[in-house]
């Protein structure tokens, strides 16, 4: 797939972004499921929509493969912890599908503290014709019954039922930041600032603890957790990044707890570039194994950088996402945006890469043919069928017609997550409470 | 107060050649020395950086990366404003030094302790509301010790400061929460109140007095416990 094909021919085919109703409603997360038929949402009210992508047909060729409600529940309810007088926050920080196993879907929806497993079952039928009860379910008066009939089953209007099959509490001290479903399908690990638990699915009164990095003395501090995934294919490795900008490859067959890492990437910080910020803006905010399994995908506040798993010293690539704001890190740091914390994601065949940033901008960057281009999550781009168009962010000099510059950027309108469909050219972006999902139609088989 | 656009510019511009003009500001025979913009640019970053600690600690349950980078970000301010012995152009004299010492390390200082002591509360509390974690005796990645810890140094040999706003106002905050019952002997350190001396490590000599025995035996007990329980990989 050619990113020039991208940004020529992007038709929307959502005709209006999906709109939370209520301004509480901000989305904080997007994930595909492993197929890429189901797209699960969760928002800061405890919420999680899914999608489902209808079934192509030719009938209605202009909604091809959109994407509809499927369901929506209330996953996490506001909570009150006694102990500490603290209220513990519904906002839904991850959502991970679980491979599916059999008809119904599974998904793991987690808040800062208590991770919950989510049955999603189907019901299209109903049994009718029975002998003691009526239509409405009354009894039958049992004189009025003459013969015997065996009750069949009918099509019915489809009913989504969705029911917590386990719920993991008491796990965590600190913040949970990310979940990861490992590749044997039996246990998922959970990060919080400074430990990570590995749990089964199965068990909820107890986890192990694999990862522990908080000091004796919380004076001494300096580092924390920031993001964690097992790997796609290796069920003991596992990575997780920190607030310092280091990665740690762990292996769950070296020792029972993983503080000692098998392999620690990190970059050099760049005499040239360094100023107050420099760990500030060396954070890594996320980190993707690649569906190969080769690579590591991580973002940082300015760039997204790709990390080969055999070499440590350094990323094998790096990429800008908005250079032109390392001259405003004090104001940012002064606003807080500094600490903002964007999303990466890998296409299907991890030849491009994606990550979002303000002004409702989101970049992709090829990493074959090493193009990018900025385009925009935006109400006035998303009508039926438009094709989305590049966008440019001037730094003084020269200007285009169209082009914003860095000082008329808002700040407020960031996109911190976006997702890719396993497969096809389809992306899910979430732009505040607006659920943006965009197709390249031209192209849909991934390169 | 979110910022469309670049609010001050020549503090920006000010703010990268800081490091070199801060030893302007140390110079006592420097006569405008009070009125130098790099140094109200590096010192309202500091004013700026201790606002938002404050504000961090402030929360009932704060957010551990944001303070972390603050905390962070705030010590590299105040070893770039704090004379070093290896600065060539400003032979500081030793008396200014001092001073300017002094009033850097009340505040650090100050800020540590209620760092220290908010963050300790949370590991007391934890210690009561989970199952006991296997103790960590390698603690956090090394390096970040050592790091952290020569910046400091100098600084916090004066103690906790007297008479520091940011000081009483979190002990005033602190001080009708009973914590006697969550006191948990596994997490109470023995210095708790004292500074630790960088070079020292107090909190790393008391884990390996904790028996390596005991800790073998109980990473042992840990590892076969896990050997039975973990589920096997498909075929690796």
């Amino acid at each position: 797939m050619g990113l020039s094909a991208f940004s020529k021919y992007l038709p929307i085919q959502e005709g209006q972004p999906w709109e939370m109703k209520t301004p509480a409603d901000i989305i904080s997360t997007v994930e595909f499921n492993h197929t890429g038929e189901l797209l699960a949402t969760g928002d800061k009210g405890g919420r999680v929509v899914i999608f489902q992508r209808e079934p192509e047909s030719k009938n209605a060729p202009h909604s091809q493969g959109e994407y509809d409600v499927y369901s929506t529940f209330q996953s996490h309810e506001p909570e009150f912890d006694y102990l500490k007088s603290l209220e513990i926050e519904e906002k839904i920080n991850k959502i991970k599908w679980l491979p599916q196993q059999n008809a119904a879907h599974s998904l793991l929806s987690t808040n800062d503290k208590t991770i919950k497993l989510w049955k999603i079952t189907e019901r299209d039928k109903r049994p009718e014709g029975y002998n003691l009860k009526d239509e409405e379910g009354k009894l039958k008066d049992l004189s009025t019954v003459t013969s015997l009939q065996v009750p069949v089953l009918k099509p019915m209007d489809l009913m989504v039922e969705v029911s917590p099959r386990r719920i993991f509490a008491n796990g965590h001290t600190y913040h949970i930041n990310s979940i990861s479903v490992n590749s044997d399908c039996e246990t998922y690990m959970s990060a919080d600032d400074l430990r990570i638990n590995l749990w089964h699915l199965a068990i909820t009164d107890r986890s192990f603890n694999i990862v522990d990095i908080k000091p004796a003395n919380m004076e001494d501090l300096t580092e924390v957790i920031t993001a964690s995934e097992f790997h796609p294919h290796h069920c003991n490795l596992f990575v997780y990044s920190s607030s310092k900008g280091s990665l740690r490859l762990c292996d769950m067959r070296a020792a029972a707890l993983c503080d000692k890492h098998s392999k620690l990437f990190e970059e050099p910080e760049d005499p040239s570039n360094r100023s107050f910020f420099s760990e500030i803006i060396s954070s890594v905010s996320d980190v993707k194994f690649s569906h190969s399994g080769r690579y590591m995908l991580t973002r940082d506040y300015l760039t997204v950088k790709v990390w080969d798993l055999n070499m440590e010293a350094r990323p094998i690539e790096t990429y800008q996402v908005h250079d032109y704001l390392r001259s405003k890190l004090c104001s940012l740091y002064e606003n807080d945006c500094i600490f903002d914390k964007f999303e990466c994601a890998w296409n299907g065949s991890d030849s491009v890469i994606m990550t979002g940033a303000y002004n409702n901008f989101f970049r992709m960057f090829d990493r074959n043919t090493k193009r990018d281009v900025t385009l925009e999550a935006s109400r006035e781009s998303s009508k039926p069928r438009a094709v989305l168009k590049p966008r440019r962010v001037c730094v003084g000099g020269k200007r285009r017609r169209d082009d914003i510059s860095v000082d008329s950027l808002d700040f407020t309108k960031k996109i911190l997550h976006t997702a890719w469909h396993p497969a096809e050219n389809i992306i899910a972006i979430a732009a505040t409470n607006n659920l943006y999902i965009f197709q390249d139609k031209v192209n849909s088989e991934m390169h | 107060m979110l910022s469309k656009g670049l609010k001050r510019k020549r503090e920006e511009e000010e703010e990268k050649e800081s490091l070199a003009v801060d030893a302007l500001w140390l110079d006592p025979g420097h006569a405008a020395v009070a009125q130098a913009p790099p140094a109200v640019a590096s010192s309202s970053l500091f004013d700026l950086s201790v606002l938002k600690l404050h504000h961090s600690l402030q929360q009932s349950e704060p957010d551990l990366r944001h303070l972390v980078l603050v905390v962070n970000t705030l010590r590299r301010i105040q070893a770039s404003m704090a004379p070093a012995a290896a600065l060539p152009p400003v032979p500081s004299p030793p008396v200014e030094s001092s001073m300017a010492d002094n009033l850097l390390a009340s505040s650090d200082a100050a800020l540590s302790a209620s760092m220290a002591s908010l963050l300790e509360d949370l590991s007391h509390i934890e210690g009561l509301s989970q199952a006991p974690q296997p103790l960590a005796d390698e603690g956090p990645p090394g390096r970040s010790i050592g790091g952290a810890a020569p910046s400091l140094g100098a600084l916090d040999l004066l103690g906790p400061a007297t008479g520091c706003l940011l000081d009483d106002g979190l002990e005033g905050l602190f001080e009708d929460i009973d914590t006697s019952m969550y006191d948990n002997e596994l997490w109470a350190p023995a210095s708790e109140g004292l500074k630790p001396g960088p070079e020292d490590g107090p909190g790393k000599e008391e884990a390996p007095e904790l028996d390596e025995a005991e800790l073998d035996y109980l990473m042992d007990v840990l590892v076969g416990t896990q050997a039975l329980e973990r589920p096997p990989g498909p075929g690796r």
